[in-house]
């Protein structure tokens, strides 16, 4: 299926999209497919750190990449709860106060195509939330987005609350957004910073490979 | 006594010599102060955004204490929750309408204009607002959704019954909300009037008189979202330049006009979405800069000082940004490398910012101090410098800011 790959990676949403069709119509296992758009996906986040993509195409990718899930929806039945082999655990959400999601939202799709098992909370997340959803999920990471400075404080308390269960030790704990840096970092206790998701991708993947 | 309207005419000049690119008597210092002095007082976001006497106080008195060398005028934009009751406004969430009464508010991403409406847009811009934007953006308008194409109301026989619907029952709380809309507005700009004159009383010249975008960000903040504009770069890009072009003289000229009616000749250019991730060279080179350099040329035309605050990381946009008349615009960054921007710009542009909101958020005085000093080694010692966060305040803490005045007043009289 490199005409599907190449197609999904070069931007060109049509033949993706009916490329996905005609290798349907010819009964290709749809996993076959998913992992052909998994392929797509990792040039798409290579060129965004090589600098010649950008939030256009990671968007545009996304899209496509949601096009074809739902074009194969009912095929997939039973398919993805192979969760048993994936990757990891990432747990993530936008922390209390801060209603944004565009990031967040492109974490979540990077993530769940670069082979881990994605819990997201959403906006606005309280660490009570996030402390309850890493009991019951067991998450190895714990992402938290945030593009306000006022997230700062949410995101510590993500971190206490995590402390106070005694689970701090058994996650990493990743920030990101467009105000994150060294200083919020320290002040957060969290183990990365990034201000882009490709980057937080790559922690990640990094991680569970150690 | 202090003789503040020598005090004005000193603060007035600190600024205009470092925007002209020469070294002021010290270092100017401005910040954009969003709710911080009402969290510094001690007030709820809330009472603040409702309570004009209170917000009217807890400013005064902030800058006073700060004494800064230009103010912003909070009324007009963080002054006005009855207007935005009344007008059942879905932009923005904000303290007691979806949030906590101690945040800020914080925009609502929509797509208000859907991609097949382009061509609506395109054909009769006026049209799209009145029946299709306002109702869903002011959702007190929404019955305005009803009306008939307006320009289909032309004469006696040419649709005067298609009327109709201005005259029926259901646009009675249309006029209600406008009416009492408007009220509220000029509520809220007789306080930002009163506020104004204070503030030149004592001795404070007003930081910028009028607001303008960079056509592809009205574009995408407003009508079609991040998402659906991203998108439009690939599905749609003719519309998109199409849209832009329609944009850019409404930006133009209602700067000036406002500029004019506030006697303040200085624009204020939030920039969101050229930014260096957020598109390629060629993208930016097509879609976004020829329209920011029109409107940059269009108001260095009328005398005005274009104040640009560049959002998130820009470094690859500097050699763009440079290209214009040495001592008309002020650039001021916010995780660009400020002095990577220096090094390229001075000749040409004043800088300002960039004391991150982490350290002002999270960090000591100490931390404050430090970086102000970097800053005003590495970029204010021939001029052309103001020293500023790299954001609105919001959550700072005050006596982080209280270190980045003390230290800029001091040591930037120095150097």
């Amino acid at each position: 299926m490199k005409d599907l790959v190449n197609a999904v990676a070069e931007m060109m949403e049509d033949d993706a999209k009916n490329l996905t069709q005609k290798y349907l119509d010819q009964g290709a296992p749809p996993m076959e497919i998913f992992e052909a758009y998994k392929e797509a996906l990792a040039i798409v986040g290579k060129r965004f750190e090589e600098g010649i993509y950008f939030v256009p195409e990671l968007i545009l990718a996304g899209e496509m990449m949601k096009t074809a899930s739902e074009m194969m929806k009912d095929l997939m039945v039973g398919e993805k709860a192979s969760d048993s082999n994936r990757l990891g655990k990432f747990l993530l959400g936008t922390g209390e106060g801060d209603i944004h999601d565009i990031g967040k939202d492109m974490v979540a799709m990077l993530m769940d195509m670069n082979g881990f098992e994605v819990r997201d909370l959403g906006v606005d997340v309280p660490a009570q939330r996030f402390s309850d959803a890493a009991k019951e999920f067991q998450p190895d990471i714990v992402g938290l987005s945030g593009l306000l400075t006022l997230s700062f404080e949410s995101m510590k308390q993500v971190v206490d609350a995590l402390k106070e269960i005694g689970m701090r030790d058994k996650v990493k704990v990743i920030i990101g957004g467009g105000q994150v840096d060294e200083h919020a970092c320290k002040y957060v206790e969290a183990d990365a910073w990034v201000t882009d998701a490709v980057a937080g991708v790559k922690y990640a993947v990094n991680w569970m490979e150690k | 006594m202090i003789d503040t309207q020598q005090l004005l005419l000193e603060r007035g000049k600190r600024v205009a010599d470092a925007v002209a690119l020469k070294k002021p008597d010290r270092v100017p210092i401005a910040c954009l102060w969003d709710f911080f002095p009402a969290k510094w007082k001690g007030v709820s976001v809330k009472d603040a955004m409702y309570n004009h006497e209170l917000m009217f106080e807890t400013w005064g008195e902030c800058m006073e204490h700060f004494a800064p060398d230009t103010v912003d005028n909070p009324f007009p934009l963080r002054g006005f929750g009855p207007l935005l009751d009344r007008l059942d406004f879905q932009h923005l969430r904000w303290a007691g309408r979806g949030l906590d009464e101690n945040t800020g508010y914080q925009f609502v991403e929509l797509e208000v204009m859907k991609a097949e409406e382009y061509d609506h847009f395109l054909y009769d811009m006026s049209d799209f607002m009145v029946r299709r934007f306002w109702p869903r953006v002011y959702k007190a308008f929404a019955p305005l959704e009803k009306l008939p194409p307006l320009n289909q109301v032309i004469s006696y026989f040419w649709g005067i019954h298609n009327a109709l619907f201005l005259l029926s029952p259901e646009m009675e709380s249309v006029r209600t909300a406008m009416i009492e809309a408007g009220k509220a507005s000029a509520e809220t700009l007789k306080w930002a009037a009163a506020y104004g004159k204070k503030m030149a009383e004592l001795g404070f010249p007003p930081s910028y008189g009028g607001f303008s975008q960079v056509p592809f960000d009205t574009l995408g903040d407003f009508f079609r979202g991040t998402k659906g504009i991203m998108m439009d770069l690939y599905r749609r890009p003719d519309k998109v330049m199409s849209a832009c072009e329609k944009i850019l003289p409404i930006m133009i000229d209602t700067a000036i006009a406002s500029t004019k009616r506030t006697g303040v000749p200085t624009v204020f250019i939030p920039l969101h979405k050229g930014l260096d991730n957020f598109m390629s060279a060629q993208q930016f080179q097509k879609f976004y800069w020829p329209h920011m350099k029109e409107l940059l040329d269009a108001f260095i035309r009328e005398g005005i000082t274009p104040w640009v605050l560049v959002e998130g990381v820009c470094n690859k946009r500097l050699e763009a940004f440079r290209d214009v008349p040495p001592g008309k615009v002020i650039y001021h960054f916010e995780a660009t490398d400020i002095f990577l921007a220096k090094k390229m710009m001075q000749d040409r542009c004043c800088i300002r910012g960039n004391v991150p909101m982490s350290l002002l958020t999270v960090g000591t005085p100490e931390d404050v101090k430090a970086y102000c000093k970097k800053l005003i080694d590495g970029c204010a010692v021939d001029g052309g410098f103001i020293m500023d966060a790299a954001a609105p305040l919001s959550d700072a803490r005050p006596e982080n800011v209280q270190a980045m005045f003390d230290f800029t007043k001091d040591y930037g009289a120095r150097i």
